[in-house]
């Protein structure tokens, strides 16, 4: 790609890049949290809520175990989640932007 | 020197190490082993040489030519983060602790979300092929490059030590070959794929590696899950009726099992807080291990392999999907390994458990005198080596291309070499890199290194992380935080780890030797003391919380117990009784000798490495203050500092980092 004067100031105050930047970091964000919160409620539970960690569910399957499995179905879903997101969504806005970035002055 | 004349030394240098002693293998399987260990270098050898006829630029060397696709890529992260730490660390942990291991797997793959939401494709869009890179975007270009190379380096060496000696000492322990050579040839090895192949070599030495780690993890599962239908609850019950698992909980929990019936002690191998006692601790852990992967130079560097941002994205997703798999599969390596080989045998021949996931093969195949166990403990084996040598590549192209793209081109030449100069400097970096690298493994023979992988994961959490991060998302960022954002995080990590309860303490090995040879008087028991506030939870300044001690009963020497025994030995007439006295008498000898070794080590020290004599720092793991101290000093250091070119670099960075507009392309062939 041919380095030409892009005239960033600009592209950044467009209505365009602002929609897809308010769309992405709230979107972002909010899985962030969502996942942390999820994952530090592990270690947690295992050092305060020990008792409900114990109490079987299945078999000598106890809470703790399902909810040490459950982190990686959660983690597997956040990425797919925003896989599909970042594919249909935000791949596209920005495409719309690179396109038209050397017109935007 | 060229390939093959490198190949024959190589060669030269496996053939040359007749001088092995005793090894888990026996002696009439060692050919064998060494067939298996062959055949996986030759291949990885074979890929070397094909790599090396397509590495002819900085941009091949460093990225791959960022020809990459995401699907290879995922599986080179995984490739990649798959160490000996977590191979054969986890696998072991589980297999001693139970519970407690497992929620390592979960922190180590949880940690992909922030890689993934926040880290891969920004750096991508920006970066070329360094941490450096990225920081210098709209940070001075000399400092945070110069910051950055010193960083790199810093946390690559500490992850490096500990998988080149974790490494010399499974060849060792499996069939006995000197720890030096072994260290040798894994340092040798490393060398042939980054210097010849470059990145090129190396991804497809880690993808090889990674689809061998799984297909011996998934046959090591299928065969120890299948006796119980693949049912999650009938396998677990399998292991909570385990005499060996119950033993194993009765020796960790001591007093407290006395009223509890066997199938209760088996449950509680399920249950937490068997390995991991302080709840601060563990959330320190936790913060490291999840912010701490998308600080590693050598995980970012991978990103950089691919064409573009999207396919950066889908390379996460594949290796979170292969390294969450592979985690799941630890939990049946490790419950199996407890269950069939007993974690008694597992602690007599690794300590922290390192050898769980190879003996469980061997048993498995049918035992240490079968021909099948024999060629499966090779097979696992051969793949944990490979894994080791794989991960060493890694982190020694990283630390090369901070050395010579971040301080040699970007700061000494001022951005100013040509691209045959460039490539010079990163081969002549890797071998310098390399040749540090197998000095430090040797140096490092018999150290305890367990927590420089925990140390590296600190580092970049606290020193990495918040400087990319804020960098990235935080306009008012500039030179002066990343500059003090990083030392500070990073020397506050290392300070903390560096007198923690990590260190080996002289007074504290002495004690505990004393007690084996000399026994111990009884002990009443002691009541529970209260904390005196959160910070005396990490300081040793004041009373922390210490849970009561019941009382104990004194303890006969051991040497006295072993005389006992060969005196009841010869009026022993069974000969099933007689055979285990035997063992618990090599047993007893074993841990004499052991304790008058560490006497004899450590007599006349009072202090650890450090000048103290006791942990001042009471937590494992720094994360919890080492990690919040990095942010706030990036943020500190860039209120307090103007920097002109930060400021205005802010909406170029953040359009690009978006958009991918000008990132770098691939070397289109």
């Amino acid at each position: 790609m041919a380095k030409t004067e892009m005239n960033w100031a600009a592209i950044d105050a467009d209505p365009r890049f602002q929609a897809l930047h308010r769309k992405k970091t709230k979107f972002l964000w909010t899985l962030m949290t969502i996942s942390m919160v999820y994952y530090f409620l592990l270690p947690i539970g295992t050092a305060y809520y020990s008792d409900l960690f114990k109490i079987k569910v299945w078999g000598s399957v106890n809470v703790g175990l399902v909810f040490a499995l459950s982190q990686f179905i959660v983690a597997w879903a956040i990425a797919w989640i925003y896989a599909q997101r970042a594919n249909s969504e935000f791949d596209p806005m920005a495409q719309a932007i690179i396109n038209d970035a050397h017109n935007i002055k | 020197m060229n390939l093959k004349s490198f190949l024959a030394f190589a060669a030269m240098a496996l053939g040359s190490t007749s001088c092995f002693a005793e090894g888990a293998v026996a002696d009439e399987y060692k050919a064998m082993t060494f067939m298996v260990f062959g055949g996986i270098i030759a291949l990885t050898m074979y890929i070397t040489w094909w790599a090396s006829k397509r590495v002819h630029s900085a941009n091949e060397f460093y990225a791959a030519g960022r020809s990459i696709s995401g699907m290879q890529n995922g599986w080179a992260i995984a490739g990649d983060y798959l160490s000996a730490a977590s191979f054969l660390g986890i696998a072991g942990l589980i297999s001693l602790y139970g519970y407690d291991g497992f929620m390592y797997s979960v922190g180590f793959l949880v940690a992909y979300i922030t890689v993934l939401l926040v880290i891969a494709e920004p750096c991508r869009n920006i970066g070329k092929y360094t941490l450096g890179d990225i920081l210098a975007f709209r940070n001075n270009p000399k400092a945070s490059k110069t910051i950055a190379a010193v960083s790199t380096i810093t946390v690559s060496i500490f992850y490096l030590t500990a998988q080149m000696v974790g490494g010399g000492v499974l060849v060792k322990t499996l069939i006995g070959i000197d720890y030096e050579v072994s260290v040798m040839i894994v340092g040798v090895l490393m060398l042939a794929y980054v210097v010849f192949g470059g990145m090129v070599a190396t991804t497809w030495v880690q993808i090889v590696k990674a689809i061998l780690l799984v297909i011996a993890s998934l046959i090591l599962v299928a065969l120890v899950w299948a006796p119980y239908g693949f049912s999650l609850p009938g396998f677990l019950d399998g292991v909570i009726h385990n005499e060996g698992v119950q033993g194993q909980v009765r020796k960790l929990i001591g007093t407290a099992a006395a009223n509890m019936s066997a199938e209760d002690l088996g449950q509680r191998f399920l249950e937490p807080g068997l390995f991991l006692k302080s709840p601060i601790d563990q959330i320190s852990l936790g913060m490291a291990l999840v912010l701490g992967t998308a600080g590693l130079p050598h995980i970012l560097m991978r990103f950089f392999t691919v064409p573009n941002a999207q396919e950066a994205r889908k390379s996460v997703v594949w290796a979170m999907a292969i390294i969450g798999g592979f985690y799941v599969l630890t939990l049946f390596l490790g419950l199996g390994a407890a269950i069939k080989v007993g974690p008694a045998n597992i602690v007599a021949l690794d300590k922290g458990g390192n050898m769980a996931a190879p003996i469980l093969a061997q048993y498995l195949g049918g035992g240490a005198d079968s021909v099948l166990g024999n060629f499966f403990l090779a097979f696992v084996a051969a793949v944990a080596f490979a894994t080791i040598v794989a991960v060493v590549a890694g982190l020694v192209l990283a630390s090369a291309s901070a050395m010579a793209h971040d301080i040699y081109v970007g700061v000494i030449r001022g951005d100013h070499a040509t691209p045959d100069e460039q490539v010079k400097a990163a081969r002549i970096s890797s071998v310098i890199v390399g040749v540090v690298a197998i000095i430090i493994g040797i140096a490092a023979k018999g150290q305890n290194v367990a927590h420089l992988v925990g140390m590296a994961f600190a580092v970049a959490a606290s020193g990495n992380l918040p400087a990319v991060l804020l960098t990235l998302y935080w306009k008012r960022c500039n030179t002066g935080g990343v500059v003090l954002g990083m030392l500070v995080g990073s020397f506050s990590a290392i300070a903390l780890v560096m007198a923690s309860p990590n260190m080996t303490y002289p007074k504290a090995v002495i004690a505990d030797a004393k007690v084996v040879l000399e026994g111990a008087p009884a002990k009443e028991a002691v009541p529970a003391k209260a904390s005196a506030g959160f910070v005396c939870e990490l300081f040793a300044l004041c009373q922390n919380a210490v849970p009561a001690k019941p009382a104990a009963e004194a303890k006969a020497p051991l040497p006295m117990k072993l005389a006992k025994l060969q005196a009841s030995m010869a009026t022993l007439a069974d000969p099933a009784a007689l055979a285990k006295a035997k063992k618990d008498a090599g047993k007893m000898e074993k841990e004499i000798k052991k304790a008058q070794e560490d006497m004899k080590k450590m007599e006349g020290q009072t202090a650890s490495l450090t000048g103290l004599e006791k942990p001042f720092f009471r937590l494992k793991n720094p994360g919890l203050l080492s990690i919040p101290l990095g942010f706030l000093m990036v943020i500190l250091g860039s209120l307090l500092y103007r920097d002109k070119r930060a400021e205005d670099m802010w909406d170029e960075l953040y359009v690009r980092q978006n958009t991918g507009i000008q990132a770098e392309g691939s070397s289109g062939h």
